[in-house]
C-alpha cells in the first residue's frame, strides 16, 4: 500500500484490501465469532414435507436429551412475534411466512422448531430426536405442478408495469427476419462460505444481535418491529461478512427466533445453522423460464422485441425478479412488448440473489441475440453494434452514459475474437472442441440516500462512521480512499467503521449501490471538514489569509493554497478546534424521494436510479467474451478463459473492482455450467442441499479470467461519477457461455445448466 | 448426531475385540460399533443423524506399520492405514500402477486425501441423497425395507450396472476401481483370524439387502492390498468424468489396464465407477478384446458389451451412452491411440 496517499486522485489508485491483513490472518472477527457470556446454543428443527400441517411434536425424547433447556414451536411462543411486510413491498422480511406462526407448512425446510441446549451437540441431537407428524398434503413444487397458480405481475403489483412500446406483433409479422425461442434458469442458491449465523444477547431491556448481515439499519428496524420493541434498544454489529451476495438483506426468520429464546432464557444464544438448512431458511435464485420473439431486418436492426418471463415463488408471496426492467431497454428497437409473471408453488419466497433481474433475463435476449446473430450470418459483435442506442426504447430517455461497444471492442481485441471462424464445430484443438460466445452484461446504476460521520483529530488521523456494510466487496478500502483523496492524509490513517447499527444509518448493500452512495456521503462529509479549515485559515492570520477558502485543497497532510502556500495539517485544524473536528452528512441522490432520509431511519433504503427514473436512465455496461472446450467423446464442457471488459464510471479502486468483476465472471461460469438446486418434484424438496453436490467451480475449473476496465466519465449518475459495478460481472456470462457451447457443438442450450447430457448427441464428427 | 462410546485401540487385536463387541448378525454398515480411521465418510454421516454407532472404535493408534507400503515378490502392498495421499505419491505406485495414482489424484481433495485412509475409502458409502438425507423415509440401505426414492427421484447420477428394484445408489469411489482392474487382493482381519480375497468380491450387488454392501463379516477390518507384480499393470489408466475439473465425484470413469504384446491385446482388466452399485468388474468388455488387435471400433465393441445389461432409470439415461464413451476413451488411451 502507498502509505504517502493522501491527497486528489487517491481515488483511482489501485490499493489493496485495507482489512486484508485481518482477514487472511483470522484476526477479523465474523458475527459468530464474538465471545458470548455463558451462551446457550440453538439447533433448527426443519419441516420434512413441503406442505400440510404439524400433527403432533413428541417432544419428550428431546427433552429427555442432557442439556437440553428448552423446545420453541409454534404450540408454546405466543404472540412474540408480530407481523411485518415484505422487503420488496417496504418492509423487513424475506417471507412473511410467519416464523413458528401455526401448525401450517409452507415449504420443504420450514423452521419448525428451535431446540435450546447447553451444547451445540446436545441441541442437534435434541432436534434429531425430536418427533414430529404431519397431516401432508400434496405440494406444488413449481412450474406445470398440479395446483400452482400464474399470477400477472401487473396485476398484483401497484408499481409494476410491463415495459411495452410500438406494436411487437404486427411487426414480428413483417420481419424479415425472426427468433422465437424460449428458455429457462434453475433454482439457484447463493451458499456463502460463512453460513447462517445468529447471536443474541439481551441486558437491561436492550438486545444485541452479531448476525452476518448486508442491511444492519434494516435488520434493527425489522427486528424492533417484530418484537414490538424501541429500535433504539437494538444494536446490530455485522463488521465483516463471510459472502452475502443479497441472501442478507432481508430478514429471516432465524433472527427474531433466537432474540426471542434468548429473552426467555434469559441469556445469550447462539445460531450457527447447518449449510444445508442454508437452502430453505433464507432465500434463493428463484427458477425461471422465458420466451423471446425478436424480429430483424436483414442488417440486423432490431424492429421487435417480446420478453415473456415466467418465476416460480411461494404461496403467500408475489417476490418478482421481472428483469424487462433492463432487457426491453438494452437494445435499440421501435417495437417492444413484455409480461413478467409469477407462479405461486409450495416453495420458500424466493430472493435477491446477485444481479437478480439481470443474470436469467440477459441469459434468455443474450441467447436468442446469438440465434439471430446466426441467423444472419452477421458477427454477434456486429449485431449489438447495429443495435448500440444512446436512448433506451420505452421512453426514449437518454442514457448518462454507455460505453458498450468500447467494451465489446477492448474485450474482443483481448480476447482474439477475429481468429474465430463462425462454423460450429470449426475450431477444434486435438481431442476439444473449441467454442468462443459472448454476450452482453449491463446492471442498474443505483444510489440510495445515506448518512456518515467523519472525525479529524489533530494529529491528522481520520475517522469514517457509517452503517455500511463491506460483504467482501472492498467497502473498507474505497471509503478509506475516499477519505484520503478528500482530506489529504495516507489511507493508513484513516480509521473506517462499518457493519453496526448504532452507526449512522446507510442502506442495504444490495443493488450494487454502496461504494456511489457512500463515497459520495463521505466526501460530502470532507468537503464540510476542508470548508471549515479553508475558512478559518483565509480568515486568519495565516499564509492563506485573504485567499478564496474555496481553493484551498488537502494534500499530504498540509493545507495547501495557490502559489504554493502550505501548513502542516494539524496547524489548520487547531484553528477550528482545540480537539477534533467532527461532521455529520447526509445525501439524498438524484431521484430519491426527498424524504429518503427519514425513510432511512426507518430502516428503508431508497435505492434511485437504473430503469426507474423520470428524466434519464442510468446503466453499467460490459462485453464478456467466453471460451469453452467440449471434449469431442465424452463431452464434459470446460471454460478455461474468460475475458471481461466493463465501464462503470469512475473506479474508485481498481484493484478491488477487478477482484469483484472477476469473482462475477467465475460465478457466470459456474452459474452457466455448474449451479442448480435439484428439487424432488414430487415432494418438493431439495436433494443436493451441501457444497459435495450443489456444485460451484474450483480452482481447476479457472485458468483465465481477464478483466479489463473501461474508462467512463460521468458526472450526471452522483457527484464522484461512480457506477456499482458489484452486480456487474456476472449478469452476460451464462449467456456468453451458452453461446460459446452452440459454436463449438451446434447444441443450442437453452435451458441451464449445460450439462454433458445435454451434448452428447450433437452431431459434430468425431 | 448421538452420543456414543469412544474407545481407541493400542493393537489390531484391541481394534477387532473392541469393533466385534456386541456385533450380533449386523451387517458392518449397521453395526453398534464402527471403525473410525480418517473418519471422512463415518463423522460425517453421523452428523447427519444417518449412521447412529453406540461405539466408535478408533483405530488410528494401531501399530504404525500398518500404513506401510511395501514390495514383495508377489507384489506391492499397500497398507490399509495408509492415507489416500501417502500412496498416490509413493513412487512405486506411481511407475508401475499409474491406474492406482492416477484414481487417487483424481478423488476427493487434498484435505481429505490426507485424512482419508485406503481401507476407508474403499468402504466410502454412497453420496445418494436420499440415503444422506433422513427426512426421505424411503431409503432401503438406510431403512431396510423402507422402499427407494431414487428409484423415480432425482436419480442422475445413479447407477445403472448392477442395480435393483431396491437401490440404485452408486458406488462413489475411485480407487477400488482401480483395484478391481488390477485383479488385487485384499487382506482382512477378523476375529476368526486373518484372511485374504480378491479385492473384486470384497463389495456386493444391493439385490434385496442394500444394507449389506460388502461381504465383510461383523467386527472385520481390512489392513491392506496387494497389487500383482506384473510389468502389463504399467499400461494402466485411469478416466474420470465428471461435472467439474476437480473435487467432484464420478459420473462415469473407467479404470483399464492392459495387457499388450506389439499391437495385440493379451488380456484386458477393466473397472467402471460412477455408473455402478459396486465397484464393476467389466468382463464381458474383457472378453471382447482379448486376443485380438485394438482399434476404435473394437474399444466401442467392448463398450457396448459393458453396458449391455445396463439399467436406467429416468435422469441417469445418459450413463449408458457416457459409460460407453467413457470406457472407449480409456481403452484408447491405454493403448496409445488417439480418439
Amino acid at each position: 500500500m502507498d502509505g504517502n496517499l493522501g491527497r486528489p486522485g487517491a481515488i483511482g489508485t489501485a490499493t489493496p484490501r485495507v482489512d486484508g491483513r485481518l482477514k487472511v490472518t483470522g484476526e477479523a472477527r465474523y458475527a459468530s465469532d464474538f465471545p458470548l457470556a455463558d451462551p446457550a446454543f440453538a439447533f433448527l428443527a426443519t419441516s420434512a414435507i413441503a406442505r400440510g400441517r404439524i400433527a403432533d411434536i413428541d417432544e419428550g425424547e428431546a427433552r429427555a436429551v442432557p442439556g437440553v433447556l428448552d423446545i420453541l414451536t409454534f404450540r408454546n411462543i405466543g404472540d412474540a412475534v408480530k407481523r411485518t411486510k415484505l422487503f420488496s413491498d417496504g418492509g423487513y422480511v424475506g417471507s412473511t411466512i410467519m416464523p413458528l406462526g401455526s401448525d401450517r407448512i409452507f415449504h420443504d425446510g420450514q423452521i419448525v422448531a428451535v431446540v435450546l441446549a447447553e451444547t451445540f451437540e446436545a441441541a442437534r441431537e435434541g432436534a434429531h430426536r425430536l418427533n414430529l407428524s404431519y397431516a401432508p398434503e400434496a405440494p406444488s413444487a413449481g412450474f406445470d405442478s398440479p395446483g400452482a397458480e400464474t399470477v400477472a405481475a401487473r396485476d398484483v403489483s401497484s408499481t409494476f408495469e410491463d415495459p411495452a412500446v410500438g406494436d411487437a406483433e404486427a411487426a414480428l409479422a413483417t420481419a424479415a427476419v425472426t427468433v422465437d425461442e424460449r428458455y429457462a434458469t434453475p433454482t439457484q442458491h447463493h451458499n456463502p462460505i460463512e453460513l447462517f449465523t445468529t447471536s443474541c444477547a439481551w441486558s437491561d431491556g436492550k438486545l444485541t444481535v452479531w448476525e452476518p448481515s448486508q442491511n444492519v439499519t434494516g435488520l434493527k428496524y425489522g427486528l424492533a418491529e417484530q418484537l414490538g420493541i424501541e429500535p433504539d434498544n437494538i444494536r446490530v454489529v455485522s463488521p465483516y461478512i463471510g459472502g452475502a451476495f443479497g441472501s442478507r438483506g432481508s430478514l429471516t426468520q432465524r433472527t427474531v427466533l433466537i432474540a426471542v429464546a434468548a429473552r426467555r432464557l434469559n441469556r445469550p444464544v447462539k445460531l450457527v445453522a447447518m449449510r444445508y438448512q442454508g437452502f430453505t431458511i433464507a432465500t434463493y435464485r428463484a427458477e425461471t423460464r422465458h420466451h423471446i420473439k425478436l424480429g430483424a431486418d436483414r442488417d440486423g436492426k432490431l424492429v421487435a422485441l417480446v420478453h415473456e418471463g415466467e418465476e416460480v415463488t411461494s404461496r403467500p408471496d408475489n417476490y418478482k425478479v421481472a428483469g424487462t426492467d433492463a432487457s426491453t431497454r438494452l437494445y435499440a428497437c421501435p417495437n417492444v412488448a413484455s409480461k413478467v409473471s409469477m407462479v405461486h408453488a409450495d416453495r420458500n419466497t424466493p430472493g435477491f440473489m446477485r444481479s437478480p433481474p439481470e443474470v436469467p433475463y440477459l441469459f434468455a435476449l443474450e441467447s436468442a441475440m446469438d440465434e439471430l446473430a446466426i441467423a444472419l450470418n452477421i458477427n454477434p459483435v456486429e449485431l449489438r453494434r447495429r443495435n448500440d442506442t444512446d436512448k433506451e426504447p420505452i421512453k426514449g430517455l437518454p442514457y448518462t452514459s454507455r460505453s458498450l461497444m468500447a467494451c465489446f471492442d477492448a474485450a474482443a481485441k483481448s480476447f482474439g475474437w477475429d481468429r474465430r471462424t463462425p462454423q460450429p464445430g470449426s475450431m477444434r484443438d486435438g481431442d476439444w472442441l473449441v467454442g468462443w460466445g459472448c454476450a452482453t452484461t449491463m446492471y442498474p446504476t443505483q444510489v440510495a440516500p445515506a448518512a456518515a460521520r467523519v472525525t479529524v483529530t489533530p494529529q491528522g488521523s481520520v475517522k469514517v462512521q457509517t452503517a455500511a456494510h463491506d460483504i467482501g466487496t472492498g467497502a473498507y478500502t474505497v471509503v478509506a480512499l475516499t477519505a484520503a483523496d478528500k482530506l489529504g492524509v495516507p489511507v493508513d490513517k484513516v480509521i473506517v467503521e462499518l457493519g453496526d447499527s448504532d452507526l449512522p444509518p446507510a442502506p442495504v448493500a444490495g443493488g450494487s449501490n454502496t461504494t456511489a452512495s457512500i463515497c459520495n456521503v463521505v466526501a460530502k462529509a470532507c468537503e464540510q471538514i476542508r470548508a471549515k479549515i479553508a475558512a478559518a485559515a483565509v480568515g486568519a492570520d495565516s499564509v492563506f489569509k485573504g485567499a478564496d477558502a474555496a481553493t484551498l485543497v488537502l494534500a499530504d497532510g498540509h493545507l495547501q493554497g495557490p502559489g504554493g502556500t502550505s501548513e502542516p495539517l494539524d496547524k489548520a485544524v487547531r484553528r477550528v478546534s482545540n480537539g477534533a473536528i467532527e461532521v455529520y452528512a447526509e445525501n439524498i441522490p438524484h431521484g430519491a424521494p426527498p424524504d429518503g432520509i427519514a425513510k432511512l431511519y426507518q430502516g428503508h433504503p431508497a435505492l434511485a436510479g437504473g430503469a426507474k427514473l423520470k428524466d434519464r436512465i442510468q446503466f453499467a455496461f460490459g462485453a464478456e467474451f467466453v471460451e469453452v472446450r467440449v471434449h469431442a467423446l465424452t463431452r464434459e464442457v470446460r471454460a478455461p478463459r474468460v475475458v471481461g471488459a466493463f465501464a462503470a464510471g469512475k473506479i474508485v479502486d481498481p484493484t478491488t473492482a477487478k477482484s469483484q468483476l472477476m469473482g462475477g465472471l467465475i460465478w457466470g461460469v459456474s452459474s452457466a455450467l455448474h449451479e442448480a438446486t435439484e428439487i424432488d418434484r414430487r415432494v418438493a424438496r431439495y436433494v443436493n442441499t451441501d457444497l459435495a453436490e450443489y456444485l460451484i467451480p474450483v480452482n481447476a475449473d479457472v485458468e483465465v479470467a481477464d478483466v479489463i476496465l473501461v474508462p467512463e466519465d460521468d458526472r450526471q449518475v452522483n457527484d464522484l461519477g461512480i457506477k456499482g459495478l458489484g452486480e456487474l460481472g456476472n449478469v452476460g456470462t451464462n449467456a456468453a457461455v451458452a453461446n460459446a457451447v452452440y459454436h463449438a457443438t451446434g447444441v443450442r442450450i437453452r435451458e441451464l445448466p449445460v450439462r454433458l447430457e445435454k451434448l452428447l448427441d450433437a452431431p459434430v464428427a468425431l | 448426531m448421538r452420543p456414543f462410546v469412544y474407545q481407541r485401540a493400542a493393537s489390531l487385536a484391541d481394534a477387532v475385540e473392541a469393533g466385534s463387541q456386541g456385533a450380533g448378525r449386523l451387517p458392518p454398515t449397521i453395526a453398534a460399533a464402527q471403525y473410525l480411521a480418517g473418519g471422512t465418510t463415518l463423522l460425517d454421516l453421523m452428523k447427519l443423524d444417518v449412521m447412529r454407532p453406540e461405539t466408535v472404535v478408533d483405530i488410528n493408534g494401531v501399530d504404525p506399520v500398518r500404513r506401510r507400503i511395501e514390495r514383495r515378490p508377489d507384489g506391492l502392498r499397500l497398507g490399509a492405514f495408509a492415507t489416500m495421499a501417502e500412496a498416490a505419491d509413493h513412487a512405486d505406485v506411481k511407475r508401475d500402477y499409474p491406474v492406482v495414482a492416477q484414481a487417487l489424484d483424481l478423488a476427493a481433495s487434498p484435505q481429505l486425501r490426507n485424512m482419508a485412509t485406503l481401507g476407508g475409502n474403499v468402504l466410502q458409502r454412497t453420496r445418494c441423497p436420499y440415503f444422506r438425507d433422513q427426512k426421505y423415509s424411503a431409503c432401503n440401505k438406510r431403512d431396510p425395507g423402507s422402499g427407494c426414492a431414487a428409484l423415480e427421484g432425482v436419480n442422475r447420477k445413479h447407477a445403472v450396472l448392477g442395480v435393483s428394484g431396491s437401490c440404485i445408489a452408486t458406488y462413489p469411489g475411485d480407487f477400488a476401481q482401480a483395484l478391481v482392474a488390477l485383479d488385487a487382493l485384499v487382506e482382512i482381519v477378523g476375529p476368526d483370524g486373518g484372511r485374504v480375497m480378491p479385492f473384486e468380491a470384497l463389495h456386493r450387488e444391493p439385490g434385496e439387502t442394500p444394507h449389506i454392501e460388502t461381504n465383510l463379516a461383523p467386527g472385520e477390518i481390512i489392513v491392506g492390498f496387494v497389487l500383482p507384480a506384473a510389468a502389463w499393470t504399467r499400461r494402466s489408466v485411469y478416466l474420470k468424468i465428471r461435472d467439474r475439473q476437480s473435487y467432484e465425484f464420478a459420473l462415469a470413469s473407467a479404470a483399464v489396464a492392459l495387457d499388450m504384446a506389439d499391437d495385440v491385446v493379451n488380456a484386458a482388466r477393466i473397472g467402471l465407477g460412477g455408473v455402478a452399485t459396486r465397484p464393476w468388474r467389466a468382463r464381458e468388455a474383457e472378453a471382447v478384446l482379448s486376443g485380438g488387435k485394438i482399434d476404435r471400433a473394437v474399444a466401442q465393441r467392448a463398450a457396448e458389451a459393458a453396458f449391455a445389461g445396463a439399467r436406467t432409470s429416468g435422469d441417469n439415461q445418459y450413463k449408458r451412452e457416457l459409460g460407453k464413451r467413457t470406457l472407449v476413451r480409456a481403452l484408447l488411451q491405454a493403448a496409445e491411440l488417439s480418439v
